[in-house]
């Protein structure tokens, strides 16, 4: 059925503030000052996903010069010293000023309404919390004119994204570009633990009246799982940046190699981090999909509590693995067997998630819209990556494989086979609510199959020049080792995700202004954040909602059938 | 506008949740607790890795006289707690001062160390690994000692002009649950450093 047709039950009616808005009028001088001095959880969740969008653009620019950079061997579009600030401001940009800002985006806006509450549990840290994150984007940024690189110009980070000491010490990364990216880190680091503060403490402390734990859905579960990750997780990396400011500005010798300190140290605290922080990743994107693939199914999830089960068990299982990164630099046969094993354990709790999506799936009433497609290829392509994941965890295997596009092609496979895919999904799901406008279908269609082709070109493609030996982070490669092709190949998958990328910024734009009005409840879906208009008043909700089940709307719409007599 | 809850009621007459202050701070507290073990984790992997002097064994005192100050402000800042809670406020007051004084008496200690150390035995967090580590460590923990006074004498202020009563009991205990965290820490540094790193 189209979605613009479908009839909004009559039940939800009740809850709907239809008082007009008064804060839609106004200069536009108020209305800037009124985005800026916000605290409403919705308007932040917006601000994070704008600011995130942008920054996508950016880096996503960025990979197309690498690629542009890669078409032919030999080429010199950049200069080898340009490339290593390519993929180092890439790889930072995407991590920490793309992925995690429009996941607490959604999980600002989702979270609140989602438990029937009418605000986070600290509007005011909340609002602190983002403009801490965007000053660290922007200061980021801002080392391409303020940092003076070694020839006294602006410049910008070149010690790739996980910045291994001594590289970053003063007497190899003179000027100010280092400083930029680790104060930027550190201040979007404090961003991120006062979001996860606040997540935990609204999920916990503010649940609307009958929300016991097992009936929040599953979207808040999985955002409160990802936010004690972030508290375990990103507090390691403020640390170890604090530590890096102390060598750099105070003369410490924390990662000086010469005066006994330890460049291995820097390695295991950054990944202690950085392991994690795929999992902080990746969480919401399972959230999304299991809001979505139900709907879309017109079924209820399968199996919740082993859902809530697997979450938390990923986020145990995610603490204990991080050497795997660290293979090649050496370690004890009982080292190497310990994060073999550990490695390949994730796979237990993220494949019962999978079967969950798929038995969910099965024999379920299936409506292919753009968030449902883009819900279906996630599956698939999650199950890809966690294979070719499976394959590196195994120590010997990854001594061959280390730093190779294989391991590239791995782990973008999972950050963006997975990830975007179900922020796409995500954007198309709930742009209506946030809005209260229907994105455009036929442009949805074509941004995703465009996506698909180009990503499984890209991606699909990128293993092979692994396996053939090609080095991550080379600038350019001799044309007598048969990678010429594959990058090719690689190249315009890529070009072709940037056209995707395009279509779908158009279509929000356009359909912002012309888009479809979208009622309170386009999908009918079941949770709580579709029993409010949309876009919802600045309250939430006018009479605090009560529940019963965790699909309060279906019991509303189906009173002769409620989940509550079931759970 | 119609005021039907958006589902049947529950049985469930009474719906507590618990306070979101002290979830916030058990939260601070984690997120903390890790900087503090990659910190701690830096100083025993650096122990005696130092390729000069001095080493922790020839310039470091057992700091006693601070480290009683600082634990036993656990206790009073217990008593204050209990003090509000009854809105007994002049002995708040009191407990209260107490609590603040100890913590400024064991930030004076080790004011006075770190003067020793960097005056008498040339040791600043630039000569050497033992440097960098033990004045990064023993740092952090006060400025988290400083950040509690800070916030101590904002609620001090608050009693005194008598904006302060037995209402906002569960506010002051959510931060006396971060001194007694500050202090825990103390317990954990001390260890490493004058007992297991001397």
């Amino acid at each position: 059925m189209d979605a613009d047709s479908m009839p909004a039950a009559p039940g939800i009616e009740a809850g709907i503030d239809r008082t007009p808005d008064v804060a839609k009028t106004g200069t536009y001088l108020e209305l800037v000052h009124s985005w800026i001095v916000t605290v409403d959880h919705k308007r932040l969740g917006i601000l994070y996903i704008c600011f995130a969008l942008l920054f996508l653009l950016v880096a996503g620019v960025e990979a197309l010069l690498i690629r542009v950079q890669l078409f032919f061997p030999h080429n010199d579009f950049v200069s080898p010293f340009t490339f290593n600030r390519l993929f180092t401001m890439h790889g930072t940009t995407m991590v920490f000023f793309v992925g995690m800002p429009i996941l607490f985006g959604f999980g600002n806006y989702l979270v609140p309404l989602m438990i029937g509450a009418r605000d986070m549990a600290f509007p005011r840290l909340n609002a602190f919390s983002f403009w801490i994150s965007a000053f660290g984007g922007l200061l980021l940024y801002y080392s391409f004119i303020g940092g003076v690189g070694l020839a006294g110009t602006g410049s910008a980070p070149d010690v790739a994204w996980f910045a291994y000491a001594p590289l970053t010490e003063r007497a190899f990364s003179p000027g100010h570009t280092v400083d930029y990216w680790a104060v930027s880190l550190l201040a979007t680091g404090i961003g991120s633990i006062g979001t996860a503060i606040n997540i935990i403490a609204t999920v916990f402390c503010m649940r609307c009246r009958g929300m016991t734990l097992f009936r929040i859905p599953l979207l808040p579960w999985l955002y409160v799982t990802t936010s004690f990750l972030v508290l375990v997780a990103v507090s390691p990396l403020t640390a170890c940046q604090a530590m890096l400011m102390i060598d750099r500005y105070l003369g410490g010798h924390f990662f000086d190699t010469q005066a006994g300190g330890s460049a291995l140290l820097w390695a295991h605290f950054f990944w202690i981090f950085g392991h994690p922080e795929v999992y902080v990743l990746v969480m919401p994107a399972f959230a999304f999909a299991n809001e979505i693939i139900p709907v879309f199914s017109r079924k209820a999830i399968f199996g919740y509590p082993a859902m809530v089960a697997a979450s938390v068990g990923i986020a145990f299982i995610s603490l204990s693995v991080w050497a795997h990164h660290m293979f090649t630099i050496g370690m004890t046969s009982l080292g190497n067997a310990f994060f073999t094993l550990s490695t390949m354990l994730v796979s237990i709790p993220t494949g019962i998630k999978t079967f969950n999506w798929l038995a969910t799936i099965w024999g379920g009433k299936i409506r292919f819209a753009t968030p449902m497609l883009f819900s279906v290829a996630f599956v698939f392509q999650f199950v890809i990556a966690g294979l070719t994941g499976i394959m590196l965890s195994i120590s010997p295997w990854n001594w061959q494989t280390h730093n190779s596009y294989f391991v590239v092609a791995h782990f973008h496979y999972v950050l963006v086979g997975a990830i975007v895919f179900m922020i796409f999904a995500a954007i198309h799901y709930w742009y209506p609510k946030m809005t209260g406008r229907m994105l455009d279908e036929r442009l949805g269609k074509w941004h995703f199959w465009l996506m698909v082709i180009g990503f499984h070109l890209t991606f699909d493609t990128m293993h092979i020049p692994g396996l053939l030996g090609m080095p991550r982070q080379i600038f350019t490669y001799e044309a007598d080792r048969g990678w010429t092709l594959l990058n090719q190949i690689v190249s315009v998958g890529g070009f072709i995700q940037g056209v995707a990328i395009l279509i779908l910024v158009y279509n929000m734009v356009h359909s912002y202004f012309h888009g479809a009005e979208a009622g309170p409840d386009p999908w009918d879906a079941w949770t709580l954040e579709w029993s409010t208009s949309s876009p919802p008043p600045a309250y939430n909700f006018p009479v605090e909602p009560v529940v019963a089940s965790r699909r309060p709307l279906w019991d509303l719409k189906h009173p002769e059938d409620p989940d509550s007599a079931f759970e | 506008m119609a005021t039907v809850p958006l589902q049947h009621m529950t049985k469930e007459d009474t719906w507590k949740l618990p306070s979101r202050g002290v979830m916030a701070m058990a939260c601070l507290i984690t997120a903390e607790a890790s900087i503090f073990t990659i910190f701690v984790v830096a100083y025993l992997y650096y122990l005696g890795r130092d390729v000069s002097g001095p080493t922790p064994k020839a310039v470091l005192e057992i700091p006693y006289f601070g480290t009683v100050c600082l634990l036993s402000s656990s206790g009073f800042i217990m008593l204050a707690e209990r003090a509000i809670e009854h809105g007994r406020m002049a002995a708040f007051r009191l407990w209260w001062m107490v609590t603040i004084l100890l913590g400024a008496i064991f930030l004076t200690d080790t004011g006075l160390e770190w003067y020793k150390l960097i005056v008498h035995d040339h040791l600043t967090i630039h000569t050497n690994l033992f440097g960098t580590t033990f004045y990064s460590l023993v740092g952090l923990h006060a400025s988290h000692v400083v950040v509690g006074l800070l916030m101590m004498l904002v609620v001090l202020v608050f009693a005194l002009t008598g904006h302060l009563h037995g209402e906002h009991a569960a506010r002051v205990k959510v931060l006396a649950l971060y001194w007694h965290f500050v202090d825990a820490v103390w317990v954990v540094v001390f260890t490493v450093v004058y007992v297991v790193g001397r």
